[in-house]
């Protein structure tokens, strides 16, 4: 790799996740005068963004993208990398394996550090190193020692990836063996208090952060990593498209059996994101009474549309009539109503739900 | 009402994929050329003028339809070149 020179400054990459770790590991390396372009990696998998644009359609609070807002804090400019396809294989078959849930945290981190690290700057030049805002011990299994030097040495960085929050735990990287960078004004941080991170925070004046100990992804969450083995195990493959995951956000999941499952809004939100899907699923509402949309993902049977329907009058204001009419859209326009019985609660079993 | 010739639509789209298709096309286009932007996802309205202020963009439009919802962003690139190359 080219070296910086008296003409060329010295320049780095930030791993931007728009969470409190990334904006404080940039903003130390920014006060040593290093020039900084920040990267966020859009996976579909990430936690902002999506479910907040859903579901909180009608509130008042400005809609933000952390990363942005991390970026704009810092004044650095910021890339914004579409990886769906690619960040698939992470997801499905990764070499290190999974966290406590479907999150592949090492093999994301090797996938995110080589990517940037390989990225050229809005001036066309290539970057001398990568910022991470990685803490030993935060996280059980992808932030370890051990897992540190693999991320290193995995993603082809190796003494070029520098951990400002905990760079004085570990052994000097290239930036601070050329003295771009002083060590002595680097951390040690460790371990999973969040204190250190808070009390640097407040020195710098960051009051309005995002989810100081949240997760990047829906990936860790139980909830989802449910519903994605139910859409592997039912498809028989283990795939998906960018639609698929990002409506594993979305409504109540129900699974009558293995031909079909069920999305119902639960929000007037979901219900105006899901009509969006028209010409792609299955729609059912109830005609006669106020209620949830929802989405039939599969390929239902006639009887198996009376199951959702009935399902989808439960969730209705017609829950406790005899007799409502649902109506049932197909993709390709065509329309019909089916006379139904609403379940009642102790009619649709537990095990129909998932990811609860 | 404006003499904008490329429209990028990301109705249906779901933040931040309205900015990554808003930043891609600004690196195909020429410095200080104009796009409209069409989207639905209230995100947007944070979004792109951070993203115009970090970059040199300029918003000079934006107007929302009641029809559909939908969010109009006029949108004009930086006059000297900002490439990202992935
Ligand atoms: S939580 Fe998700 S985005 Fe974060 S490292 Fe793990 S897999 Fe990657």
């Amino acid at each position: 790799m080219e070296q910086p020179t008296k003409f060329r400054a010295v320049k780095a990459i930030a791993l931007i996740s728009g969470g409190l770790d990334s904006l404080l590991a940039t903003k130390v390396i920014l006060d040593q005068g290093i020039d900084v372009e920040g990267v966020n990696f859009f996976t579909g998998f990430c936690v902002e963004g999506h479910t907040q644009a859903i579901r909180k359609r009608q509130r008042e609070k400005i809609k933000r993208n952390n990363a942005l807002w991390v970026a704009d804090q810092l004044g650095i400019k910021l890339h914004i990398v579409d990886v769906v396809q690619e960040y698939k294989e992470i997801v499905l078959n990764p070499k290190h394996g999974y966290g406590k849930n479907l999150n592949p945290c090492l093999d994301c981190k090797i996938f995110m550090v080589e990517r940037a690290l390989n990225m050229v700057g809005f001036d066309g030049c290539k970057f001398d190193f990568v910022i991470s805002g990685e803490v030993i011990g935060q996280r059980p299994k992808s932030q370890r020692r051990e897992t540190m030097a693999i991320i290193s040495r995995e993603s082809g960085a190796h003494d070029r990836l520098l951990r400002p929050l905990c760079a004085k735990n570990l052994p000097a990287t290239l930036p601070e063996r050329e003295g771009w960078v002083n060590r002595e004004t680097l951390h040690d941080f460790s371990g999973r208090s969040r204190k250190p991170q808070m009390t640097l925070a407040t020195e710098y004046g960051f009051t309005d952060y995002a989810q100081p100990a949240g997760g990047c992804c829906f990936l860790t969450d139980q909830n989802y990593s449910s519903k994605l083995s139910d859409l592997w195990n039912t498809r028989g493959q283990r795939d998906y498209e960018l639609d698929d995951i990002v409506l594993l956000k979305v409504g109540r999941h129900l699974r009558p059996n293995h031909r079909f499952k069920l999305i119902l809004a639960r929000e007037e939100g979901e219900n105006n994101f899901l009509k969006g899907y028209r010409q792609q699923y299955i729609q059912i509402d109830i005609a006669s009474h106020t209620g949830p949309l929802a989405l039939i993902d599969g390929d239902p049977n006639e009887n198996d549309l009376r199951v959702a329907s009935r399902i989808v009058a439960r969730y209705s204001q017609g829950r406790n009539e005899s007799n409502v009419c649902a109506r049932v859209r197909f993709p390709d326009g065509e329309e019909k109503n089916l006379s139904i019985q609403p379940y009642s609660a102790h009619e649709i079993p537990e095990h129909w739900h998932i990811g609860v | 009402m404006n003499s904008t010739t490329i429209t990028l639509d990301t109705t249906g789209l779901l933040c931040p994929l309205p900015l990554i298709r808003a930043q891609d096309l600004a690196k195909e286009l020429a410095p200080g050329s104009s796009f409209l932007l069409l989207a639905s996802d209230p995100g947007v309205y944070y979004d792109i003028p951070a993203w115009c202020r970090m970059h040199g963009h300029e918003m000079f439009q934006v107007e929302e339809s009641s029809q559909e919802n939908v969010i109009q962003m006029w949108i004009k690139t930086a006059e000297t070149t900002s490439r990202s190359s992935e």
